[in-house]
């Protein structure tokens, strides 16, 4: 059964949680993906302030497609978290403490969450339009002229995600496929 | 000779690009059924519990079923006797992906400059357009929106003809297991043998046209999609990477003859959302 996690995260509220818990995630989440990382990563190296303080703060990776009438979003799936893999290390030492997405993470950004006690989310991709269900507020906050890559602020309630990446380097998709896996390659 | 108007080239596009976006076709939904009924880890079921959920929201309630409306891929077959009117074809089918993308609420995933500025063309166009010239005065439009994730996990290999059947195995199942969760599994595999670099990949992409899980008219090569399904299922990757027996839900093989000095194998990734609708004029 799932269990209810109230955001933000906490070093403390991370300690507990392991590679193939089911949760439901309330409170605030920040969507960013590519281009908003890789204009938050430049601002970093300039010393130039975040859109938003990251610290403790966890961030979804996705691009919704556009509100129909009567509705806050469009469909609201992760997109490929490893494309921002070259981003993540810098983003969890200035104090990220989750990420919600989808596929494997880089050895570099498993062992940054390792250092900097942050972990990794599974939300289900392609199920879009289950997902924006969950989201109740919308808000862009930073990077508008980038379009369905925007900076948005959400507020969640009962988000679906499934801890892929823990602080003590369990890592779901590698315990499935061991658990799984009858064939040798 | 046959005339029919852009127009109508226009709207037929129009419609099937937004029913493709909200509503899964009845022989992926009957695909994913199958899985959940076949798939061990109670984990894995739950996921595809999720996703027929998702389809069926999606399309109650008009919304793209994932946010990744998809480049715009339409496979175009051309009878020689028709003659195109009020306007020219490639116009005719990217006014209709501007309005499905515009008037469906569709998300616009297309940026010009590849390698440069990246900035988004607004309407989602251009289409990628396959056309084929065939005999007779029909226009058969198929649409693919085909989303960024799977299409990334693609790969090509041009391999030596000594390689031969177990040659292409290997090379398939190694490219999904190195593709793990990213592509969205559970997958559909086009995959496309011989010809040339683009006919291999060309092929790979039009054998995710077909009805999912239907096999291949090819006795040799539907043999050889139940051998890759049942190797790549062996994996364990599992429904989106979570470990499981089902991470293609079919694989889809075609095949063209070669140079003798090659053996083409391109492999490209459908994920369970598999989007493609077609029609007849």
């Amino acid at each position: 059964m799932a269990k209810r996690l109230l955001l933000p995260l906490t070093e403390e509220k991370v300690k507990e949680l392991k590679a193939g818990d089911e949760l439901l995630l309330s409170g605030t989440i920040y969507v960013a993906r590519d281009a908003a990382h890789r204009r938050m990563t430049a601002a970093l190296e300039e010393g130039s302030p975040l859109p938003f303080d990251i610290r403790d703060q966890t961030v979804y990776y996705m691009g919704p497609s556009p509100a129909p009438p009567g509705r806050k979003i469009g469909a609201a799936g992760p997109t490929t978290s490893s494309r921002m893999d070259i981003y993540t290390p810098r983003l969890l030492a200035a104090g990220l403490r989750g990420m919600i997405g989808k596929g494997e993470r880089s050895p570099e950004v498993k062992e940054a969450m390792k250092k900097y006690r942050a972990v990794y989310f599974g939300a289900i991709g392609g199920a879009g339009a289950l997902l924006s269900r969950a989201i109740v507020r919308v808000e862009v906050i930073a990077y508008d002229d980038l379009g369905p890559e925007a900076v948005m602020r959400l507020e969640v309630k009962d988000f679906p995600v499934t801890v892929i990446n823990d602080i003590y380097g369990g890592d779901l998709y590698e315990d499935g496929k061991r658990r799984y896996r009858t064939l040798r390659l | 000779m046959r005339k029919i108007s852009s127009r109508l080239i226009s709207d037929l596009t129009a419609e099937l690009f937004i029913r493709a976006n909200y509503e899964l076709g009845e022989d992926v939904l009957e695909a994913l059924r199958k899985a959940r009924e076949e798939e061990i880890s109670p984990v894995g079921r739950r996921v595809l519990e999720t996703i027929l959920e998702n389809a069926h929201l999606a399309a109650r309630e008009k919304l793209p079923i994932c946010q990744d409306c998809g480049t715009a891929v339409v496979f175009l077959e051309v009878g020689q006797d028709v003659h195109i009117t009020d306007g020219n074809l490639t116009g005719a089918i990217n006014e209709g992906v501007r309005r499905a993308y515009r008037e469906g609420f569709l998300r616009k995933s297309i940026v010009a400059c590849p390698f440069s500025a990246r900035h988004n063309t607004g309407d989602n166009t251009p289409a990628v357009i396959h056309t084929e010239i065939v005999p007779g005065e029909h226009v058969r439009i198929s649409v693919l929106p085909k989303g960024g994730g799977a299409e990334n996990m693609s790969r090509l290999g041009m391999l030596l003809p000594s390689a031969g059947k177990e040659g292409i195995i290997d090379f398939v199942v190694r490219a999904v297991d190195g593709a793990g969760s990213n592509p969205c599994p559970p997958l559909i595999l086009g995959v496309g043998i011989g010809g040339t670099a683009e006919k291999a990949m060309l092929m790979a992409k039009h054998a995710l046209l077909r009805k999912v899980g239907e096999p291949s008219p090819e006795k040799e090569d539907a043999e050889l999609e139940c051998e890759l399904r049942l190797r790549i299922n062996a994996l364990g990757i599992g429904p989106m990477g979570y470990g499981g027996c089902i991470t293609a839900l079919a694989v889809h093989v075609e095949s063209f003859p070669t140079h003798i000095a090659a053996l083409p194998v391109a492999v490209n990734f459908q994920c369970h959302a598999a989007r493609h609708r077609e029609a007849v004029l």
